[in-house]
């Protein structure tokens, strides 16, 4: 007769489909899994500690390393709650300028995401096409900011440099090129049946699931709740632009799938009306003070990241140097739900399941 | 007062602290050879040492209480100090400690040279130790009514300048309408839309034009206010008028309502706004916390997306002993939160399923992100 007994099993904390350092401690009968103990902290670098002994303008290529695949929005998130709590108001072509960065960075993420999902899964080539386009994406960051992934681009009050001449129309020669490509990467994946066997109606939660456990943007988006910061509480100029907030009603991997798809084609409208208001000449920072003290007291804001909600927590006590600082870290809190989602799952589901996710460990450890 | 010359005088001051401890550990070690020497000698002699040993240590203690009392008293006099005092406290902990440690080998050497005085050394460190507590209450006591004088006349003062700030900011984001309205009516924007951008933005102008000429001194009410009043009514209504500490409107944080609960009512507070139906906060954005030195403090962001309305939550907590219910009951989102909090703070959770040192692993010494934590690396 055959006899199973429960295994313990390490995934990770060094494994390629974590796209960083994180362990997850299987306990499986068979091929089922049992319990899953996600264990993070591997990257932990103790920015938090670091920034209180740091000028604002120092804090901000520590954030670029976060998130590292959406730096952009990192960069955003510190300058924005340091500009809210001083009160300053930033000139319209920094802003046109921070949104641009940040949506091509938004595309550049999801692309990422999208080659790596589907190279754990097994298609290969895949990966060779994101990788082509993320590429472009990534030149024309480099020529705004001067570095393709820590970019360190944005300040308290504006940007660093204003684009280097013809940028904005490489922008806008690359929109209709990108939305020819994202059909092609329809083509060559979404369709496929295989595909479509190993995350069709796995991973699923509902709408109450993904609110009791904090989830946001993609993650929330997929269960049918029609949330997004951009749009449902706009910071920087979002009100001006006609986007959509892409959801879908079902949950489980491939709705998360479909919904960062549409958000790529959503970033690509935003950036369309970017460049065509795009204010012909114009300061790209505020004048701000040479040395930046934020006034005493506290202050939370949230923006929305490629993952979800990003929020910069600030108390200062006047000086130049923040009191405390926290970021509301979305990757942190998307991965908790995982443990519950990974329960009786087959083993085989699980790469899918944790891919679905979209985590940045950089993010996740802070 | 610059941030360079604050700098070197607190570098100035560290290192003259450090000689002085430096000294004080030589001679402490002497005194201590010394001890070792006569404890070898006959049991009179070694009466008159411990006499002598407890004579010095009682006398330290007094040294550190004045200390302490200086120091604490220096700090309430002017707040930039405040760096100086940090580096003092620390100073002095370091000092306790190793006063603390040196009275612990005294005492089991004394303990190996005789046992029959057990008792009276037992005494002594027990009277020892309340002396120590009272001197330290007294000196807690002294600064929080130090502290609570000097925030008073403050508290205006920055009342004002966010005030100000507001108003500022109002009648940029006045301007930045009207011209996206004026905009978007240049492009022959859809007609309603532009119909009600330029009734918002000549709102909100008129609302920073009134700001500008009556300035400072009156604000009109945030937009939030409002809400939050609603938000203490229904929370006074249903859990009684002793639950809240404080409210009010964080001018710097986009005008979020704000609520202080108390400790213990911070659990009851924060599952009533969770579901009350009026309120229907659903939503745990964010939970951290902060060591004020003072007290420790958790912030709670929560959102309602029935409302679409944002809410914060604080709770102060004593430093010595931080442990608060957990939210996890309410979501279980506040898992991971709450055990960063612990890990880098050492805040406790209660009924917390599974609260450990989430980053940094069960074998770290300390919270970092406590203000007077000193890294402990067992290779220095």
């Amino acid at each position: 007769m055959l006899r199973t007994e429960e295994m313990l099993l390490n995934v990770g904390p060094q494994h390629p489909s974590t796209h960083g350092v994180f362990r997850l401690i299987l306990k499986i009968d068979g091929e089922t899994i049992k319990e899953a103990k996600p264990v993070i902290g591997y990257l932990h670098r103790g920015t938090e500690k670091l920034a209180e002994d740091l000028q604002y303008t120092q804090i901000i290529p520590y954030t670029d390393r976060m998130d590292y695949v959406s730096a952009m929005t990192n960069n955003y998130v510190i300058c924005h709650a340091v500009e809210t709590m001083m009160g300053i108001e930033v000139p319209e072509r920094a802003e046109y300028l921070r949104v641009m960065a940040m949506e091509l960075g938004r595309v550049s993420s999801h692309l990422l995401w999208w080659g790596t999902f589907v190279l754990d899964l097994g298609a290969t080539s895949p990966l060779l096409y994101a990788f082509r386009e993320r590429e472009m994406i990534l030149n024309l960051l480099n020529e705004l900011s001067g570095a393709r992934l820590t970019f360190n681009y944005m300040r308290v009050g504006g940007v660093k440099w204003d684009a280097p001449e013809g940028w904005v129309d490489k922008v806008r020669d690359f929109i209709p090129h990108m939305r020819e490509q994202v059909k092609g990467y329809h083509d060559l994946v979404t369709g496929n049946e295989i595909f479509l066997n190993r995350v069709k109606g796995i991973g699923k939660y509902s709408k109450e699931d993904a609110l009791n456990y904090s989830l946001s943007g993609p993650n929330l988006r997929c269960t049918g709740m029609k949330w997004d910061l951009r749009k449902n509480e706009p910071y920087s100029i979002y009100d001006r632009f006609d986007f959509d907030v892409p959801t879908r009603e079902e949950g489980d991997v491939l709705s998360r799938y479909h919904v960062r798809f549409a958000e790529i084609e959503e970033s690509l409208k935003i950036l369309e009306q970017c460049v065509e208001q795009f204010p012909e000449e114009g300061p790209v920072i505020a004048k701000v003070p040479k040395i930046i003290k934020a006034p005493k007291g506290e202050a939370f804001v949230r923006i929305e990241s490629p993952r979800g909600e990003i929020g910069c927590y600030i108390a200062s006590d006047g000086k130049k140097e923040p009191y405390r600082l926290k970021f509301r870290r979305p990757s942190f809190y998307n991965l908790q739900i995982l443990p519950k989602l990974l329960e009786g799952e087959s083993i085989s589901n699980l790469i899918a399941i944790l891919g679905a996710v979209d985590i940045i460990l950089g993010e996740v450890d802070g | 007062m610059s941030g360079e010359k604050d700098l070197e005088q607190l570098k100035k001051e560290a290192a003259e602290k450090a000689k002085a401890a430096a000294l004080a550990k030589k001679k402490a070690r002497e005194q201590q050879e010394t001890e070792v020497s006569e404890a070898v000698a006959p049991a009179e002699d070694e009466d008159l040492a411990k006499k002598k040993a407890a004579a010095a240590a009682k006398a330290k203690a007094a040294a550190l209480a004045k200390k302490k009392a200086e120091e604490q008293q220096a700090g309430s006099e002017s707040e930039d100090r405040e760096d100086e005092d940090l580096a003092k406290k620390k100073a002095a902990a370091a000092a306790k400690a190793k006063a603390a440690a040196l009275a612990k080998k005294k005492a089991e050497e004394q303990q190996a040279g005789s046992e029959s005085e057990d008792r009276e050394d037992e005494d002594l460190a027990k009277k020892k130790a309340a002396a120590a507590a009272k001197a330290k209450a007294a000196a807690a006591a002294k600064a929080k009514a130090a502290r609570a004088k000097q925030e008073s006349p403050e508290a205006v003062g920055d009342d004002a300048k966010a005030k100000a700030i507001a108003a500022a900011k109002a009648k940029a984001a006045a301007a930045a309408k009207a011209k996206a309205a004026a905009k978007a009516k240049q492009e022959g924007g859809e007609a309603s839309d532009d119909a009600k951008a330029k009734a918002i933005a000549a709102a909100k102008a008129k609302a920073g034009s009134k700001g500008a000429e009556a300035p400072v001194a009156e604000v009109k009410p945030s937009v939030n206010q409002p809400y939050l009043d609603k938000y203490v009514k229904v929370i006074e209504e249903h859990l009684g008028n002793d639950v809240l500490e404080d409210s009010y409107i964080n001018r710097l944080s986009k005008d979020v309502p704000t609520l202080v609960a108390k400790r213990e009512t911070y659990y009851k507070v924060v599952q009533f706004l969770k579901y009350n139906e009026q309120l229907g906060f659903d939503y745990l954005s964010e939970l951290h916390g902060v060591d004020y030195e003072t007290h420790m403090e958790v912030y709670v962001h929560l959102y309602s997306y029935k409302n679409s309305q944002s809410v914060a939550v604080k709770v102060k907590l004593d430093r010595d002993e931080p442990t608060i219910e957990s939210l996890c009951p309410l979501w279980a989102g506040a898992n991971w939160p709450e055990c960063e909090a612990y890990d880098l703070l050492g805040i406790k959770f209660l009924n917390h399923p599974n609260l450990h040192r989430i980053m940094l692993g069960e074998d770290w010494v300390g919270h970092p992100l406590r203000k007077d934590y000193e890294p402990y690396d067992v290779e220095v």
